[in-house]
C-alpha cells in the first residue's frame, strides 16, 4: 500500500541516502560526525544537504568519533536535537560514551551501519559490532532496507524523546547501506506534525545552576538505573505508537515486531536486518513447497521484546534463529536472547539457533530454504551450530 | 624540473645501482591499492631505500602502520608488519619497542591518523622519546575514507566535509612534534626523493623518537577537488611551497605565509627512554638482590 504521491516522492536511494533523507526531515539541530567506512555517506549527502540550504543543523566534524559522542551529549542537554552516524571501529570507540549517553537521559538518535570489528581488518555486515553494545542502555532498532532506514530514523525520535534514551538504528554494511532502491520520501510538513518538539524534563538550565554527571552516592546511582529500567518499559509501546503513526501517514512499516505470513505457520524464522528480507523470499518458497513457514522479523532489539516475542511464538512448534553474529563462547547473540525470553513459557517453541552469515557471508534464498527444510524436524540442540 | 635532473645527476649512483626495492617489498601482494599519482608509494620507496642504504636485517624490522591510504603501506613491506588502529599505531609500537629493543621499530601513520584521532598518541610520544621512526604522510586530507577535511588541509580548500572551503586552522605537525619534545624532527616532498631518503636515514640512526613529515600528494580525490593538476603539477607546487631549512634558523615561526621548512627541523640529544627505563630496572634489581 502506497500513500498518495502529494505526501510523498519516489527517489532512487542507497541505504545510507535513505538515511540522510529522514535526517533531513528530522530536523536535528545538531550533528557531529566523523567519518567511517561505510557510514560516511550519511555524512557526506547530510553536509551536501546543508550547502545546498536544505539541512540547516550544526554539522561538525571532530577529531574522532569519541569526540563526536562528546559533542552529541553536551548538545542533547541543551535541549538540542542531536543526530549522528558511525559504523563499527567508530562505535567501539565510543564505547564509553554510549554508557555515559543513556545514563545522562541524552535522546540522541544515532543511525550504526553494522560492519564486522578489526582484528583481522574488513568492511563485511556483521552485528556484532552494535549488539556488544547491548548493555550500555540505548534502545536498538534493526532495519531491513532502504525505505525501512528512512522510515526508522525517524520515528527514533519520537522513541528517544519520548522515553529520554539514545537509540541507535541499525542497516547492514553495503547490502542496505549501498545498495540502491526506490524510496518513498515524505513531505516535509508530514514529518513537522509526526515529530513536534517536545518540552523536556530535564535540560541544561543556567539559570537553575545544575551540574551534569557528578559523583552520587550508591543508592542514588541505583536508583538511577531503576529509572532507565522504568524508561525501558516505555520503549516497546512508543514504538508501536510511532509505528502505528507512521502506518497512518504512509502505509508502511511494522513496529517492535514483524510478522509475515505468520498464519498457521509450524516453522518460523527468526531474525533481523537485511536477512529479514532475504527469508521472506525463502518463506514463500517454502510455502509453496507445501511447508507451513513464517517471518518474524524482530525490529526492536533493545529493549529485548520478550512479551512479544511469546505472544508471536504461542503454538509455534519449531524456530529456526538466524544470526549474522557470533559471541564468542557462547553463539549468536539474537538466539541467546530470544532462548532467554521464552525459556520456562508453556508451549515454548523447539529452538534452533543458526549462525549464518558472520562475517558478511552471503546468505540466500535457497540457502534459508534449505536450512528450514534441514532443521524444521531435527532435534534443537540448546548450542548454536554453524552452517553454510 | 631542472632542480630534480640535478638531484638525480648528484644521487648517490652506487646505492641507487645497488638498491633493488622488489627485494624489500611484498611481490605477491601487487598490484597495490594505491591511485595513480598518489605520493606515498614514492615515500615508501625513499623508507625502504633508507632502510636498504642502512643494510637493516628485515628481520629486525618492524614496520607499524595505522588506518588509511598511508596504514595500507605496512601490507607491502617485506617485513614483520603490523596493521593496526586508526590512530593508534605509535600506541602499538610503544609496547612492541619496550618488548623488543632489538628491533627497528618504523610508524608509517597519515595525517589524519596522526594528528586528529591519534593526536593525544603522537605528542606523548614525542615526550617519551622511546627509539623509533615515525613517518607520517601528509596529504592534506582523510584519503582513505574518501576525502574529508583532515586537521592540515589548507585553508580554503574544498573537502567532501567543506564544501564551501576549509575554515578550520590547521596543525604545523613539525612545530607540534618538536613542541612535545620530539628529539627529531624532519620534514621532505617527495619529489626530493633522495634528500627525503637522506632524512630518513638520519631518522632511523637517531637514538630515541624521531618524526619526519613526508608531503606527499592526493591527487586522484583532492587534487581533482580542488583543480591542483596532475600529480607532476601537484608535486612541482609544494615543492614551490617549501623552503630548504638551511634559509632559516628556527622551527618557531612555522606559520609563515605559504612556504614551510624543509630538511632536519630539530635535533638533540636526551636519553632514550628504553635505555633508561631498563637501566633504572637493573639498578632496582641490583638492590634487590642485596
Ligand atoms: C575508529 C575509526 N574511525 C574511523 C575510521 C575510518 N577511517 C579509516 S582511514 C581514515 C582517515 C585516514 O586519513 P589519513 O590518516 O590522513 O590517511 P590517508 O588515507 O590520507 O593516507 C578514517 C577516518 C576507522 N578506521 N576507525
Amino acid at each position: 500500500m502506497n500513500a498518495p504521491a502529494n505526501i510523498e516522492t519516489r527517489q532512487l536511494l542507497n541505504g545510507n541516502h535513505a538515511v540522510a533523507w529522514g535526517v533531513r526531515l528530522a530536523k536535528p539541530d545538531v550533528t557531529p560526525v566523523y567519518p567511517i567506512t561505510p557510514q560516511t555517506p550519511i555524512l557526506e549527502k547530510l553536509i551536501e544537504f546543508q550547502s545546498e540550504g536544505k539541512f540547516a543543523a550544526e554539522l561538525l566534524t571532530p577529531e574522532s568519533e569519541h569526540s563526536a559522542m562528546a559533542a552529541c551529549i553536551a548538545a542533547s542537554a541543551t535541549g538540542a536535537r542531536v543526530f549522528t552516524a558511525t559504523s563499527s571501529q567508530g562505535l567501539l570507540l565510543m564505547h564509553e560514551l554510549l554508557h555515559f549517553a543513556a545514563g545522562a537521559r541524552a535522546p540522541i538518535v544515532m543511525f550504526n551501519v553494522n560492519r564486522t570489528p578489526a582484528s583481522p581488518w574488513g568492511f563485511w555486515p556483521d552485528q556484532i559490532d552494535s549488539l556488544s553494545q547491548r548493555d550500555t542502555g540505548w534502545v536498538q532498532l534493526y532495519s531491513e532496507s532502504p525505505q525501512d532506514s528512512l522510515d526508522t530514523v525517524i520515528q527514533a525520535f519520537r522513541i528517544a524523546e519520548g522515553s529520554m534514551l539514545p537509540v541507535m538504528i541499525n542497516h547492514d554494511a553495503f547490502y542496505v547501506s549501498h545498495s540502491v532502491e526506490p524510496v518513498s520520501v515524505p513531505a516535509p510538513g508530514l514529518i513537522d506534525e509526526f515529530l513536534p518538539r517536545v518540552e523536556r524534563p530535564m535540560q541544561l538550565d543556567t539559570g537553575a545552576g545544575q551540574s551534569l554527571g557528578a559523583p552520587i552516592g550508591q543508592a542514588s546511582w541505583n536508583r538511577t538505573r531503576r529509572e532507565m529500567a522504568a524508561a525501558m518499559e516505555t520503549v516497546p509501546g512508543l514504538t508501536e505508537a510511532a509505528a502505528s503513526g507512521w502506518r497512518a501517514m504512509t502505509g508502511r512499516g511494522g513496529g517492535v515486531l514483524e510478522a509475515y505470513r505468520m498464519t498457521g505457520a509450524e516453522v518460523v524464522v527468526l531474525t533481523m536486518g537485511s536477512m529479514a528480507g532475504t527469508a521472506r523470499d525463502a518463506v514463500d518458497r517454502l510455502r509453496d513447497e507445501g511447508i507451513a513457514a513464517g517471518l518474524l522479523k524482530l525490529r526492536l532489539f533493545r529493549p529485548f521484546p520478550a512479551d512479544e516475542l511469546r505472544a508471536a511464538l504461542a503454538g509455534v512448534p519449531c524456530t529456526i534463529v538466524l544470526d549474522r553474529n557470533y559471541s564468542p563462547g557462547m553463539g549468536g547473540v539474537l538466539h541467546q536472547e530470544a532462548k532467554a525470553a521464552l525459556y520456562g513459557t508453556v508451549g515454548a517453541p523447539r529452538m534452533h539457533g543458526l549462525l549464518a552469515g558472520v562475517g558478511g557471508v552471503n546468505v540466500d534464498v535457497a540457502t534459508i530454504a534449505r536450512l528450514v527444510r534441514d532443521y524444521r524436524n531435527a532435534d534443537p540442540s540448546p548450542d548454536a551450530v554453524w552452517v553454510e | 624540473m631542472k632542480d630534480a635532473m640535478e638531484q638525480v645527476a648528484s644521487r648517490d649512483a652506487g646505492s641507487a645501482a645497488e638498491f633493488d626495492i622488489r627485494q624489500y617489498v611484498r611481490l605477491d601482494q601487487m598490484p597495490h591499492f594505491l591511485c595513480p599519482g598518489c605520493g606515498h608509494g614514492i615515500a615508501l620507496r625513499a623508507l625502504l631505500w633508507a632502510i636498504h642504504d642502512l643494510g637493516l636485517d628485515k628481520d629486525k624490522l618492524a614496520v607499524v602502520s595505522g588506518i588509511g591510504c598511508s596504514g595500507r603501506l605496512s601490507a607491502y613491506v617485506d617485513a614483520n608488519s603490523f596493521h593496526t588502529t586508526h590512530g593508534r599505531p605509535l600506541a602499538f609500537a610503544t609496547g612492541l619497542a619496550l618488548a623488543r629493543p632489538d628491533l627497528h621499530v618504523i610508524v608509517i601513520t597519515g595525517d589524519g591518523d596522526s594528528l586528529a584521532i591519534g593526536g593525544n598518541h603522537l605528542i606523548h610520544a614525542c615526550r617519551r622519546n622511546l627509539n623509533m621512526t615515525c613517518m607520517m604522510l601528509n596529504n592534506e586530507v582523510y584519503g582513505m575514507t574518501g576525502g574529508q577535511v583532515s586537521p592540515t588541509t589548507s585553508a580554503g580548500r574544498l573537502t567532501t566535509t567543506t564544501p564551501a572551503g576549509n575554515s578550520e586552522p590547521v596543525f604545523d605537525a613539525c612545530a607540534l612534534a618538536a613542541g612535545a619534545g620530539a628529539t627529531f624532527v624532519g620534514r621532505e616532498v617527495t619529489m626530493q626523493i633522495v634528500a627525503l631518503r637522506n632524512l630518513l636515514r638520519d631518522a632511523i640512526t637517531h637514538d630515541g623518537f624521531s618524526f619526519v613529515e613526508v608531503m606527499s600528494d592526493c591527487t586522484e580525490i583532492f587534487g581533482r577537488k580542488n583543480d591542483l593538476g596532475s600529480s607532476p603539477e601537484m608535486i612541482l607546487s609544494q615543492k614551490s611551497a617549501m623552503r630548504p631549512f638551511a634559509y632559516r634558523n628556527t622551527v618557531d615561526e612555522p606559520f609563515r605565509p605559504n612556504t614551510m621548512p624543509t630538511g632536519v627541523l630539530a635535533r638533540h640529544e636526551r636519553a632514550e627512554y628504553g635505555a633508561a627505563y631498563r637501566e633504572m630496572c637493573a639498578r632496582r634489581q641490583d638492590k634487590g638482590a642485596k
